[in-house]
Order: structure tokens, then C-alpha cells, then sequence
């Protein structure tokens, strides 16, 4: 059974704005029947103001795309075409109160539709350009197409190597079988063997002029904390928080507070606090709970 | 109005006078039953009449064919991983694309070391083709793996006519039977069934037992090495209550199986007339007559199963789907593909399966919520429109998708 929200579960027992719109002047059809997911979206959309007036829906899909479909009606009723398109799949997630990592697709299928229609609306032809493969990292919601296009695009060599590029494998390294498979077939096609003993391969030279060996190690704690303080303001409304408790090498150990600490989506937290400190770092830097830290020691 | 449980193929409860069975194992039985004193010597003697309990059920034709295991999945594997090993000649293995993943991702994981796996496809009834089965049978064969009956529509296999074209041509024959296995009779001794593998949480014994019976005289290795226990054939101390349980559970299993085949199979099939009849552009999958008697499979077109399943539990009744979205894969059943379902009603299938728990005044109840529900779900849908489904529905909706 999935763990869904209470919000999830409202939306889903009583759906909002369910049905067509009379009078649409915005139709967004996405999906896919195979899938066991498809989404049309209606709008009526005021020609001179741009403001939605009118959403509805209609859905092939589970609870979480029912739910999805509806409380993406609520949020862009009222507002301004442009306005509605800044909605992204993360803000109809939130608006749930999450879904689960393999329900995440379900919060796509609403931005595509929204995107689809407005599209519609100004007379666009609207083509999806994501594809969507078997999940494999449940942690970081990666799937195989992801993985298998940073494979190939970077040449990566490792099960590291598709962590540091793609954070799949980050976590509970429960589908590191699945990674190896991954590179086993695409180095197979580039006419290498995947050797598990490798070593990572050196990072891709970053555009940033900045080489990590150029900053001391202070100026480096100096800068990640910085990052870390650009981020705390929206852990904080989120009812969390995050220091940095330790600098080794490329790890940053941190400690979560708050509702981040043990919640499930701690690790997705932690996530996207590693993938923010690497694009401004431009290296890998690891983030690691404090907690491990203290495990490791004793 | 109490729960209904109507999901008795994924698990069943655990019989009460099962349960009284077994308490006496945790308490003052806790002896291994290896050792050589008095604590001993009562477990030993509980294991004994479940090995009988467990061969009069199946009808094997000596008690010392039972082998007690931890679940259908480790009998399966054993099976399957032992005829590889004691024929190292032999490459090949013959199965169906509808088997449960016990066998099939074992299968995928053997081709990826060399192995070829021949997987039988079905028919819309779900059937194999006997002739396709035939070519296939050659010394290079080192096991056929066939289920009894399948998970997801009940439908049976002609398994024992299978064993005797497998045994014609001296190739060893395994079936997952977990599903079958009380619901059905049947007389091992009187098959060319090799191996067949139980689980005990099917019927009404807990969770954590299950058998590999291995008919004596087939050529076996066993998966886990150690101690003597099972004959050497299955080592680890002997999980002694749950097969005192799983025994306890076959003899009422027996006991019942007249009233599976006669009452079950009765609420079974008012549920699934009931619903056919009152929900339109809904069908029963799988091969109607040839099947288990406690399990529906119904097809509800233009809608999505996990969405029939939460207003089913809102409403207090379980059942399962063989939707994409309750497993978390973007395929939906591999049972539901095979048979060549089209996706509009595949993703919307929803079994019921019953035990002799239940009771007909439960299949009016469920009766009742049913064609609301699906109604309720086909008013969302783009593939429907007022009381029908959208003329072309193919054609009519058509979304954008990579």
C-alpha cells in the first residue's frame, strides 16, 4: 500500500474540477495508456487578460494522477497563463504534502498537461521532449533512461561515477546491481567491458575557472557554509534545518533538524543540498548526516 | 460492516485451530529436534505427522518426499537451481511468460549466465500451445518449470499431462503449485511431477514455510548445505512450529476441499456474474473453465485499477490489481499483456479471491459498492462520456507522450 497523504487522499476521494470545461480554449492531452496514465487537462483562459478562468480535468490514472490532476486545477485557477506555467511538477508535489519517489511521474504528467495546453491556447504545436524509463533509484526517484543518457553523454565508467553525475545509487545502494547492469549494457555498445574494480573516472572538466585544489580548505568550509546558509530559509519554512557540522576531503557532514532529521524525505533533502554544493563548488563534494560520522568513529 | 478480505491469493489468515497447534512449539516443545533427550523427542514427533499431514494432501507416495523450506520462493529456486547442477549438460529450461516472479526473475538472472530460457506464450484464455511445447522438448532441456494455477486469474495448466510429455522425453518437471495446492485435489503418485513447490501462507498456515516435494529418485542438489536436517536435503534447524502449522493446515485443507470446490466456488461465481451483469463494458479474464474455484479476475475497461482498489478499502472489502501503478512499474500485469488484454482494460483488472472464510452475505455487500464505484472513476475519465465509453476511444483520446 503507498503511503500516501492526507492531502493526497482528499484530493483523490473528493476530486476537484473534475470534467470538461464547457467552453475550453486550452486542451492539454498527455500521458501514455501503456503506462496506465493519461491526463486531459481544459482550460477556459480569458483572451484578453490571460487569466484561467475555468480548469477541469479528466484522468486514466491511479490515486496519486487523479489527485495530481485535481490539485493542479486548484492551483492555477485564477491565474495568469504565464503565472501558471511557473508551476512546477515540485509545486503540485508540495501542494500534496509529497508523493512517494515512484509516484513522482504522476506530478510531471500535471506540468506537462499545464504546458500542453497553454500551447494550445497560443496556437503551438507542444511537444514532450522526456522520456521515462524503469525506476531505478528509489531514493533519488532516478530512472534508467536518465542514467543511461549520463553514461553515455559523460562516459562514465563506474557505479560511482553514475552517483556523482546523476545521484542515483546515493542512498541505500540497494540498486547498485541495477546501475552495473546499466553500464555492463552501454559500455557493451561503446565496445568496452564494465570492470567493477575500476576506479572512478576523473571528473569532467567543469567550465568554472575555479579548480578545487585552487581554494585552501578554509576557503572551501567558508564557501560551503555559505551555500548552506542560502539554503537554510527554505528548510526553515519547511519546519527544518541544517548545519554543517565537519568538513573531510569531499565529504560534508551535516546535521539535519527539524522535521528534515528522520523524516523520509531527509535523504532527498540531503540530496539536493549535494547536487546545490556541487554546481557552486565545482567538484564532488559527498553530504553525509552527521550521524554516520559519529557511527564511523566509534 | 466489517472488513471483507476478498485477497486470499496474495495471503489468507492463519487458521485459529492452526494457530492452537503450533502454541505448544513456542512453550514447552522448544526442543531442536536433533538432540537426544526429551525435549526433544516431542518436536520430532510433531514434525513426523506433519510430513504425513502435508503427503496426504498432495497424495505423494512416501512421506520422505516432503522437504520443509521457508517459502514458495526458496522451493521454487531449488528446484530449478538443483536440476542445472545435477545435469551440467543440459542448458536449457522451458517455462511461461505468465509465472510468477519466483521463476521468472530467476530465469532472467540464469540467462544473463548463459543459460537459454524458452518461455511459452499464451493464448487470450491464457493457455500454452502444446505443440510449441513439444518442439521444444529436447536433451538439451534441463527442466520444464510450469505453474499449476496462475496468480492473477486462477487459470489452470494441464500440468500433469505436461509432466508426461516432459517425462517421455526423460526431462525432469517442476510446478509452482502454491496457489493450487488445497484448493484442488490432487495425487502426486499417480503424475510424472517431479518437484512441486507449497507455500504455507496460501492456506491458512503462517507465513515463513513452504515445501519442495521432490518425487524420490530425481537427481537433486540441494540450495543451502549444513547440517542433516531434511534428510541433508535442506539444511537449518527446522522451523518446527510453523511445520507443525503448515501441517495442522493441510488436513483442514483436505478436510475442506469439497466445500472449495462446491460452496467457494459458489460465492465466487454469483460475485462475478453479479458484476458483469450490473457494471457494462467490464469481463472476466482467463480461461473461464478451466480454473481455480476461488478466484475472479475482472477486466474494468477505461479506468485504473489502484484508483478501483483505494474505493474498494475506503468501503471496507481488499482485493488486488494487476495494475501498473500498484506494483510501481509502468507495465501493467505481465499476465494481463501476455494474454493480450489491451491496456485500456488491463490497467483497470481487479481479482477477487476468496477462502472459505467468507460468506455470500459478504458478496452482496461487495456487490452493492461495486457499480458505484467504477461509475464514480469512469465519470474522471477521458475514455468516457455520460453512461458509454467515448465513440473510437483510441482515436477520440490521444495524448501526447514520448
Amino acid at each position: 500500500m503507498w503511503d500516501y497523504s492526507e492531502k493526497v487522499k482528499d484530493h483523490f476521494f473528493n476530486p476537484k474540477n473534475a470534467g470538461a470545461v464547457e467552453d475550453a480554449n486550452a486542451i492539454g492531452e498527455v500521458g501514455s495508456i501503456s503506462c496506465g496514465d493519461a491526463l486531459r487537462l481544459t482550460l477556459r483562459v480569458d483572451e484578453d487578460s490571460e487569466v484561467i478562468e475555468d480548469a477541469g480535468f479528466q484522468t486514466f490514472g491511479c490515486g496519486s494522477a487523479i489527485a495530481s490532476s485535481s490539485v493542479l486545477t486548484e492551483i492555477i485557477k485564477g491565474k495568469t497563463v504565464d503565472e501558471a506555467l511557473d508551476v512546477s511538477n515540485q509545486d503540485i508535489a508540495a501542494e500534496l504534502d509529497g508523493l512517494p519517489p515512484e509516484k513522482m511521474h504522476c506530478s510531471v504528467m500535471g506540468r506537462e498537461a499545464l504546458q500542453a495546453a497553454v500551447a494550445n491556447f497560443r496556437g503551438e504545436e507542444w511537444k514532450d521532449d522526456h522520456e521515462e524509463g524503469e525506476l531505478v533509484c528509489k531514493c533519488f526517484a532516478i530512472d534508467a533512461v536518465m542514467i543511461e543518457e549520463m553514461v553515455w553523454a559523460n562516459k562514465l565508467r563506474t557505479v560511482e561515477d553514475v552517483t556523482n553525475f546523476t545521484k542515483a545509487g546515493g542512498g541505500c545502494a540497494s540498486c547498485h546491481e541495477g546501475i552495473e547492469e546499466i553500464l555492463e549494457r552501454v559500455l557493451k555498445e561503446q565496445g568496452e567491458d564494465f570492470d567493477p574494480t575500476a576506479a572512478p573516472a576523473a571528473p569532467v572538466a567543469t567550465p568554472e575557472p575555479e579548480k578545487p585544489g585552487a581554494m585552501t580548505n578554509l576557503q572551501r568550509i567558508k564557501k560551503i557554509e555559505q551555500v548552506l546558509e542560502e539554503m537554510r530559509p527554505a528548510l526553515i519554512a519547511d519546519g527544518g534545518d541544517v548545519e554543517l557540522v565537519e568538513v573531510e576531503g569531499n565529504t560534508a557532514y551535516v546535521n539535519m533538524k527539524g522535521a528534515c532529521s528522520g523524516c523520509g524525505m531527509a535523504a532527498m533533502t540531503i540530496g539536493g543540498i549535494q547536487q546545490r554544493l556541487m554546481e557552486v563548488m565545482g567538484e564532488y563534494i559527498k553530504v553525509v548526516p552527521s550521524s554516520e560520522m559519529a557511527r564511523i568513529g566509534a | 460492516m466489517t472488513d471483507i478480505y476478498l485477497d486470499n491469493n496474495a495471503t489468507t489468515k492463519v487458521d485459529p485451530l492452526v494457530v492452537n497447534e503450533m502454541i505448544p512449539y513456542f512453550t514447552e516443545q522448544f526442543g531442536n529436534p536433533s538432540s537426544i533427550h526429551k525435549f526433544a523427542d516431542g518436536v520430532a514427533r510433531g514434525l513426523k505427522k506433519a510430513r504425513k499431514q502435508v503427503q496426504e494432501l498432495i497424495g505423494a507416495e512416501h512421506d520422505s518426499e516432503i522437504i520443509f523450506t521457508s517459502c514458495g520462493t526458496e522451493s521454487d529456486s531449488t528446484a530449478i537451481l538443483s536440476a542445472l547442477k545435477a545435469q551440467p549438460n543440459r542448458k536449457e529450461i522451458i517455462t511461461t511468460v505468465v509465472e510468477h516472479p519466483a521463476i521468472l526473475s530467476l530465469c532472467e538472472h540464469l540467462e544473463k549466465d548463459g543459460y537459454t530460457i524458452h518461455r511459452l506464450g499464451v493464448n487470450k484464455m491464457g493457455q500454452i500451445d502444446l505443440e510449441e511445447y513439444t518442439k521444444l522438448l529436447t536433451d538439451d532441456v534441463a527442466i520444464v518449470s510450469i505453474m499449476w494455477a496462475n496468480n492473477e486469474t486462477g487459470t489452470l495448466f494441464p500440468v500433469e499431462k505436461l509432466a508426461e510429455m516432459a517425462n517421455a522425453k526423460g526431462i525432469m518437471f517442476h510446478t509452482d503449485a502454491v496457489q493450487a495446492v488445497g484448493k484442488i485435489p490432487m495425487n502426486l503418485q499417480d503424475t510424472k511431477i517431479d518437484m512441486l513447490s507449497i507455500s504455507g501462507h496460501k492456506l491458512h498456515a503462517p507465513k515463513g514455510i513452504g515445501v519442495l516435494y521432490l518425487r524420490r529418485g530425481t537427481r537433486f542438489r540441494p540450495l543451502l548445505r549444513g547440517g542433516h536436517q531434511e534428510r541433508g536435503r535442506r539444511a537449518g534447524t527446522e522451523n518446527s512450529a510453523s511445520i507443525v502449522g503448515l501441517g495442522k493446515a493441510c488436513e483442514l485443507a483436505l478436510e475442506h476441499i469439497e466445500f472449495e470446490n462446491t460452496e467457494v466456488k459458489a460465492m465466487r461465481d454469483r460475485l462475478e456474474r453479479g458484476i458483469v451483469e450490473q457494471v457494462p463494458h467490464s469481463f472476466i479474464t482467463g480461461d473461464i473453465e478451466n480454473r481455480l474455484p476461488n478466484t475472479t479476475d475482472i477486466a474494468f475497461e477505461y479506468i485504473e485499477g489502484e484508483a478501483i482498489l483505494m474505493l474498494l478499502n475506503k468501503a471496507g472489502i481488499a482485493a488486488s490489481s494487476g495494475s501498473a501503478c500498484t506494483s510501481g512499474s509502468l507495465e501493467p500485469s505481465h499476465v494481463m499483456r501476455a494474454m493480450d488484454i489491451p491496456y485500456t482494460a488491463a490497467h483497470g483488472t481487479i481479482r477477487f479471491s476468496f477462502s472459505r472464510y467468507n460468506s455470500m452475505s459478504e458478496v452482496d455487500e461487495v456487490l452493492k459498492v461495486v457499480p458505484d464505484i467504477v461509475a464514480a472513476l469512469r465519470k474522471l475519465s477521458p475514455y468516457w462520456d455520460g453512461d458509454k465509453p467515448v465513440e473510437d476511444p483510441e482515436q477520440a483520446f490521444a495524448p501526447t507522450y514520448a
